[in-house]
């Protein structure tokens, strides 16, 4: 019965999603206090329903109730605990669940900080939040229902999808989604002011938050997934531009880009219709994300099973959502322009060229991603773009953008004075010319090795540079605000992610070989001796177990374990062992067993050495931090009252002229 | 002008995701080309099921159609499949011949106890031998074999109500319309 219940929950809230985003526009648009006054109760009530729908997925789960469709295709009787919570997320019908349900999350946050908005902005808000979920609702009730039922009930299920069964891998989903959806906040805030036709700064400085903290979720997510990768499919990497990594991408560069494209809109009133634009990108691209996993029409490792019935169902609602807000846009955007004239050298320049970069990147990752589709569209065959395209390409239009990083700060908004800029620019130079020759001799005038030297310690000093300044300028208490510190943060974020993937390109060194027991391979001062293979047990899996010692200038470093695990259900998993360190990682994978009867003979090993590789992630764990800590900034905070405002605004003109 | 240039773009790249879905209903891009298809079924002998002393080969079903239906007890799909075979396969004009696929026995003859028989013989494969020379991937997967022991249509995963009226039917009336 438990899942019917669910079923009805679902549908109570579709009910609930109309009134929130139909009643409070009427409400809006007439004028009328009653209308607008539904769009608070309503979405909590919508959120109670699509919690309590979660939890009974999550509930029959956890009881083994085979009898529910999703249930007995997604786990069986052996599946951990945990595994069997994360499999509620695992397949299509739950993962867009999951997406309605943070949705919910995000709205319920929405309806409770918005109270200090003006009623007709913050209504038409999340009446628009109401239309994403009724579109979501009904693609899930009537295409993609969880609660089917299966009958008869088997005696145990199949399996969670053993790519899945993994730590890392059981957050990626609901972090990725944190941040797809956590757009739709500007997004929604975006097509609020095109309907009321008025754009306010203070509005623009309430949304900020809500932007980065959606951008530092999508980085979290991202990086976890690049991270399973590296750990679990065996070959090193960590970035395979796979079309649905593109499409988690893309929504990350774009909303670098309008996290900032809001500091000038909110700082300066310039760039307003390129925000507005930016968030309905920001937003489309999360929903084309969900499409491309979804419609089949892209193949891929992610891709969930795809039905042209869903497809179609998607594509309609993308082309509501996305067609309705740009063509809103075109009709309304000259309503909200304005602001103050900037100068070619002034800190709107900069990160309007850092934009125009980000933008053009996506577009061009999307291109790339579509290719195969063009390729059939045109009648050109079968072709795809791979990671040479993207892998020339996207260092290239990043290349600008790191190189005017250290810029931006020291530039005043509107006019900025070339002096500051000429000494700023002496000093990284020397800084990157000499730190580049000392790597050279490091690493042997590896060529790509020095430019990811050289790019990071020109971002690094950069950002120090600037540190510094607020430092020797500031009064004490005011030199970093939470603002200030994390966008140094996430500058030197870029700076370390900069060195991590320049580095580990170039120098990572990466071995196939054949060892037999006993036998050793030698990669720079590390010597791998291959210890055989055993057999290792899990719950609901068995596995062979290489042991490999590592052993260095004669002392025994570590022992490592690489797996090769058969789940139950036949499928075959690569767990590989991973020596981390700061500098370095070993990474060892087991391949075949060369005598596919003798386990206990020789194996087939990959042995990588991968220098500096872990730089990468925490790259972008720091600029997901700097995103968080900006967040926090109480200026964001809105007062009400004219009074209030009038002091925000002058604390920001004493920002400007400091910073 | 301008501004409505993001909303036109938008629209070219709805045309081609249409274009995109389209295609793919078409053009099964993850269809595995089976290389048995119109060639000769491999040879086969196999116990019965019911009868484990006597073995049926492939020499002993020349001369008639059948559909070769693969399935298990242990799978979970063939229960979905079970009441579409056990409605539609009166009506289809072809033999149906149950291969049980690495399976015990007891549990086959279990398991149809249960849900009904609809085949007019069975086969077993417990070891799973047979199924290899079959390019088998799991059950359910269905094989129809023409009179001359030709594999005419494969179809893999459940025979649904759609896939019999849209591919096995139309893939026996052509093979029955051939060879009279």
């Amino acid at each position: 019965m438990t899942p019917e219940l669910g079923q009805l929950a679902l549908i109570l809230a579709l009910l609930l999603a109309l009134a929130q985003s139909i009643l409070p526009l009427i409400g809006a648009w007439r004028g009328n206090r009653a209308l607008m006054a539904v769009a608070r109760p309503a979405a909590a009530g919508q959120a109670v329903f699509v919690a309590m729908a979660f939890g009974i997925l999550a509930w029959a789960f956890l009881r083994f109730d085979f009898s529910v469709q999703y249930v007995a295709d997604n786990s069986n009787l052996a599946l951990p605990w945990y595994y069997r919570i994360a499999a509620v997320w695992g397949a299509h019908e739950g993962s867009l669940l999951l997406w309605i349900l943070i949705l919910n999350v995000w709205t319920v946050a929405l309806v409770a900080f918005s109270q200090k908005l003006p009623e007709v902005f913050a209504s038409r808000v999340i009446a628009v939040m109401g239309l994403i979920a009724v579109g979501f609702l009904a693609f899930i009730i009537f295409t993609s229902n969880p609660f089917g039922r299966l009958l008869p009930m088997p005696g145990d299920g199949a399996d969670l999808n053993p790519v899945l069964q993994d730590p890392g891998m059981t957050f990626h989903p609901p972090m990725l989604y944190m941040g797809y959806v956590g757009f739709s906040v500007a997004f929604a805030f975006s097509i609020a002011a095109l309907l009321g036709g008025e754009l306010e700064q203070a509005w623009v400085r309430w949304a900020r938050p809500w932007t980065n903290i959606a951008w530092a979720f999508l980085t979290c997510g991202i990086v976890a997934g690049s991270w399973w990768a590296y750990a679990e499919l065996g070959w090193g990497g960590w970035w395979f531009w796979d079309p649905v990594e593109n499409a988690s991408f893309m929504p990350w560069l774009v909303g670098a880009a309008l996290i900032h494209a809001q500091a000038v809109t909110e700082k300066r009133g310039s760039l307003r219709a390129w925000t507005i634009l930016l968030s309905i990108f920001a937003f489309s691209l999360s929903l084309l994300g969900t499409f491309l996993v979804r419609s089949g029409v892209l193949t891929s490792v992610h891709a969930f099973a795809s039905d042209p019935r869903r497809g179609i169902f998607i594509l309609a609602f993308l082309t509501i959502v996305v067609g309705g807000s740009l063509l809103l846009y075109a009709l309304r955007a000259p309503r909200v322009l304005g602001g103050k004239p900037f100068k070619v050298v002034s800190r709107e320049t900069v990160l309007l060229i850092g934009n125009l970069m980000f933008a053009v990147a996506a577009a061009m990752v999307l291109l790339g991603t579509l290719f195969p589709l063009i390729g059939d569209a045109l009648n050109l065959g079968r072709i795809s773009v791979g990671p040479p395209y993207f892998g020339f390409l996207f260092p290239l239009l990043m290349a600008p953008v790191v190189l005017l990083l250290p810029f931006g700060p020291f530039l005043r908004w509107g006019k900025g004075e070339a002096p500051v800029l000429k000494s700023l620019l002496l000093r990284v130079v020397i800084a990157a010319l000499a730190c580049a020759i000392v790597a050279a001799f490091l690493v042997d005038g590896n060529l790509k090795a020095i430019v990811g030297v050289a790019a990071a310690v020109w971002i690094t000093v950069g950002v120090l540079l600037y540190a510094y300044k607020r430092w020797r300028e500031m009064p004490r208490g005011r030199r970093y605000p939470a603002e200030m510190a994390g966008m140094l943060l996430a500058h030197l974020g870029v700076g370390v992610f900069v060195a991590g993937v320049l580095l580990s390109e170039s120098l990572s060194v990466t071995r196939d070989v054949r060892m037999a027991p006993g036998e050793s391979q030698h990669i720079g001062s590390y010597e791998f001796r291959f210890d055989g293979v055993h057999r290792a047990n899990g719950p609901n899996w068995k596995a062979d177990q290489g042991v490999v010692t590592v052993i260095r200038d004669g002392r025994e470093l570590t022992v490592m374990h690489p797996q090769k695990r058969t789940y139950l259900r036949g499928q075959v998993q690569t767990e590989s062992a991973v020596d981390a360190g700061v500098t370095r990682d070993l990474y060892v994978a087991l391949g075949e067993p060369m005598d596919a009867g003798n386990v206990e003979g020789a194996w087939a090993l990959r042995l990588y050495y991968k220098p500096f590789v872990r730089w990468i992630w925490a790259g972008g764990l720091l600029m997901m931090l700097g995103g968080l800590v900006c967040a926090a900034d109480k200026r964001f905070r809105l007062k009400r009252g004219a009074g209030a405002e009038a002091g925000a605004i002058a604390s920001l003109r004493v920002q400007e002229n400091h910073a | 002008m301008n501004r409505l240039l993001p909303f036109i773009g938008f629209m070219l790249l709805v045309g081609l995701f249409g274009f995109g879905i389209w295609w793919n209903t078409r053009h099964d891009p993850n269809a595995i080309p089976t290389p048995l298809l119109n060639k000769p079924a491999p040879a086969f002998n196999l116990p019965k099921l019911y009868e484990p002393a006597q073995t049926v080969s492939k020499a002993d079903l020349l001369g008639k159609p059948y559909l070769l239906n693969v399935f298990a007890s242990w799978c979970i799909e063939c229960g979905v499949e079970h009441p579409v075979l056990t409605a539609e396969g009166p009506s289809l004009g072809v033999a149906l011949v149950g291969y049980n696929y690495k399976d015990a026995p007891a549990d086959a003859k279990n398991w149809l106890a249960r849900h009904g028989n609809p085949y007019g013989l069975l086969i077993a494969d417990e070891p799973g031998q047979t199924a290899i020379d079959f390019g088998v991937y799991g059950a359910p997967e269905s094989f129809l074999i023409d009179a001359k022991g030709v594999i005419r249509y494969k179809h893999i995963g459940p025979l649904t109500p759609d896939v019999v009226a849209k591919e096995l039917k139309p893939a026996i009336a052509a093979m029955l319309k051939e060879a009279p």
